[in-house]
């Protein structure tokens, strides 16, 4: 059985450790995105201003309601229309040109990733003491320095969990781009399963990389969580 | 087309999907609250040997795609076809509907069996004590006390999961199962009209809206202990509101 | 004066946590009638000793009997679980915590132990329980969830539902140490006609003034031993003990 997962012409292994690596650029690329975005959405919903604040919650309240897979479509078919339509004003002879699967997967997951870190975020902002930054007004910080150095590090240990928890979730559906034809380890599983005709096994293989990329998230962001909590006593 | 147009053309079939979409939903989520109450007992009474293949279980579900396992269920079972022939479970496993229903019920079955288990754990522990000091059996304590506390405790999180199960059914579009995606998705590709993932979307969002009101509405019922007077407050609000 | 029938008895009881000893032996006797109080400084293993009693803490050894039906532990295993069911059906208990039931109202906490142990009809629970319940001053309270009640409510709930169940005998675990000062009076009242009906009770307690007018015995512990015993206007007067004479001093 091992020889279908040898490397090389023989087996499988290659292909899928390349999906697997698609797979994993896809979700760093996405992070650092969905992130931003998260900040930008979190700041608008606790904004000061009603339009900002309807805009932001609003945001949030949608992309949590819709299926990964349907805001995938969307961004995917509608972006490539968009797209086509521009070209076609810009240059009317060019051919129509594809979207690609990986801008459309890290648009997509970076929107879904967005809508929920900026939960968390905003989670995480209202649980700071007030107490505290009070004090960091009454010894003169301004209030840029007390974002960076009393909210920020906190906000960070409050949401680090959420953000976690979401990082996973985020690994996890990766898994569908491989419906937009992204080379991503699923796809590259589906394409040996087409061969081989071993589709348990090769399935069950997929499910075990992802496991383990998951596992090994929770064993490294445990760590970072008693890391970031250095200093808190801990509830018994 | 004009969005509207689209929405009188096909909507028998957008129809069609919702219902498939619900009912994916609801028949997974059934099955899993039947099955959780006894695992989550297991998690928090039995010793470790018998929790460690539950927690595999768990750590299984938790920590694959929903749509690999969706994959693994019913591109994988044609591997064993012989064997499932000779069992009479083909016929079970060649239809994709079952496919996705034993899938999400699966999948639904872990995150509720942690979901509970977390009830569990949080039921005062002074009032499972003053069961037992006036001689309850442990059965009787479980279902007069710990299990009504812990259904309470764990409402939100249940509700939130089953959100979140009906987001995943989307995903039985991808073996062909007619639910609310596949049915758009097959518009979508005969009329290439953006609009009909938007009215998709509407769709969803007005089946979780739905779905979180009644939630809310349960858990107000549920939790009617812990702030009587408001309830008191809001059932004779609708009486009276039935009664003019 | 002849002897009142034995209720509960409680024989070499004890306890260990890990390693530490915290009941080192303790032997008692609850004849009917009686009023126990069971003094001590925290730590000294008195709420553990009354918890052995009904077996909510199993003790490493020691025998527990109540009307003559005893229950044995041998290296902290008891009998059958059906055994200590049935022990506790006949002594009723109050906690500190108050520990009601925060799904039901007072009534049907009141109810729920003579319906679901007992097996008695509904009817006939619930003219129980609103008697009960008109007993301890809270008749205009039936239908409240306990948190809408004060503490002081609470706790009398409580007592009223481990009347319902008809004990031989009621332990109380600190049962006013969790109320606010001025809630205190309406507990120690209750508890106090109870003791004038001739219930037999055992009671953990910081109330010096219970202990010493309400008590028939009082047993002070030290270091999970009994240190003193004795009715109360003997061993308050002329303390044998020097660490129990310290203890009166301290608390007066």
């Amino acid at each position: 059985m091992f020889e279908l997962f040898a490397f090389g012409d023989t087996g499988w292994g290659d292909e899928i450790l390349r999906g697997l690596a698609v797979t994993v650029q896809l979700a760093i690329v996405t992070l650092p995105l969905g992130l931003a975005l998260g900040f930008v959405v979190a700041s608008a919903s606790m904004s000061k201003l009603r339009a900002l604040r309807f805009m932001g919650v609003g945001y949030t309240t949608v992309m949590r309601g819709l299926p990964e897979i349907l805001t995938l479509f969307v961004v995917y078919n509608g972006v490539g229309l968009l797209l086509n339509i521009v070209m076609q004003k810009l240059n009317p002879e060019a051919p129509p040109s594809d979207f690609s699967p990986f801008a459309a997967g890290v648009i997509a997951l970076g929107m879904v990733v967005g809508a929920f870190a900026a939960e968390v975020l905003r989670g995480a902002f209202q649980s700071l003491d007030r107490g505290q930054i009070e004090a960091g007004r009454a010894v003169g910080m301004t209030e840029g320095q007390i974002f960076r150095r009393i909210k920020l590090p906190q906000v960070w240990r409050f949401a680090l969990p959420g953000l976690g928890n979401l990082w996973i979730n985020m690994l996890k559906d990766t898994a569908l781009v491989s419906v937009i034809a992204l080379d991503d380890l699923m796809r590259m599983t589906k394409v040996a399963v087409g061969v081989t005709k071993k589709p348990f096994t090769f399935y069950l293989a997929a499910c075990l990389l992802y496991w383990a990329m998951c596992v090994f998230s929770e064993v490294v962001l445990a760590r970072m969580e008693r890391h970031a909590s250095r200093g808190v006593r801990r509830a018994s | 087309m004009n969005p509207i147009d689209i929405l009188s053309t096909y909507w028998p079939r957008l129809l069609d999907g919702t219902l498939m979409t619900i009912k994916l939903t609801l028949m997974g989520a059934l099955i899993a609250a039947v099955v959780s109450p006894g695992l989550a007992l297991i998690r928090t009474q039995a010793g470790p040997l018998v929790q460690a293949p539950l927690r595999l279980y768990v750590s299984f579900v938790r920590g694959t795609p929903i749509l690999a396992q969706l994959f693994l269920i019913f591109y994988g079972s044609g591997q064993f076809r012989p064997l499932l022939q000779e069992w009479g479970l083909w016929g079970f496993f060649r239809d994709p509907f079952n496919c996705a229903l034993l899938t999400f019920a699966l999948n639904s079955t872990a995150y509720q069996t942690e979901i509970l288990r977390g009830g569990i754990l949080g039921v005062p522990s002074g009032e499972i004590e003053a069961a037992k000091a006036i001689g309850m059996t442990r059965a009787k304590t479980m279902q007069r006390v710990i299990f009504p506390h812990a259904y309470r405790i764990a409402w939100p999180a249940l509700g939130n999961e089953v959100i979140l199960l009906m987001k995943a059914s989307a995903l039985a579009s991808v073996v062909t199962v007619f639910d609310l995606m596949g049915r758009t998705r097959q518009v979508f590709s005969k009329t290439f009209d953006f609009s009909v993932y938007l009215w998709a979307a509407l769709i969803y969002l007005c089946i979780t809206a739905i779905f979180v009101i009644v939630w809310r509405q349960a858990e107000h019922r549920l939790s009617r202990h812990l702030n009587p007077n408001a309830w008191e407050r809001s059932k004779d609000k609708s009486l009276k509101a039935t009664q003019s | 004066m002849t002897q009142a029938e034995i209720i509960l008895q409680a024989e070499d009881i004890h306890k260990s946590f890990g390693s530490f000893e915290v009941l080192k032996g303790i032997s008692l006797e609850a004849r009917n009638h009686d009023v126990i109080s069971i003094l001590g400084s925290s730590g000294s293993g008195k709420s553990t000793l009354l918890r052995c009693l009904n077996f909510l803490e199993i003790p490493t050894s020691g025998k527990v009997s109540v009307h003559g039906q005893q229950i044995q532990v041998k290296n902290g295993k008891p009998g059958n679980p059906r055994q200590i069911e049935g022990l506790r059906t006949r002594l009723g208990m109050v906690f500190q915590q108050f520990n009601l039931w925060t799904h039901r109202t007072a009534l049907e906490n009141v109810m729920e132990g003579p319906i679901q142990v007992k097996r008695e009809s509904r009817s006939e629970a619930r003219d129980k329980a609103e008697a009960l319940l008109a007993r301890v001053g809270l008749a205009d309270r039936m239908h409240m969830y306990p948190t809408q009640l004060s503490g002081g409510q609470q706790q009398r709930v409580a007592i009223a539902r481990a009347l319902a169940m008809e004990p031989d005998a009621i332990l109380f675990d600190e049962p006013t140490s969790a109320l606010d000062p001025e809630l205190v009076g309406e507990v120690l009242k209750v508890m106090q006609d109870l003791a004038a009906e001739g219930r037999t009770m055992i009671v953990v307690t910081h109330e010096m003034g219970f202990a010493r007018e309400v008590s028939s015995e009082v047993i002070f512990l030290h270091q999970g031993r009994i240190a003193e015993q004795g009715p109360p206007d003997e061993i308050f007067t002329h303390p044998r003990n020097e660490v129990f004479e310290r203890f009166i001093a301290n608390t007066r």
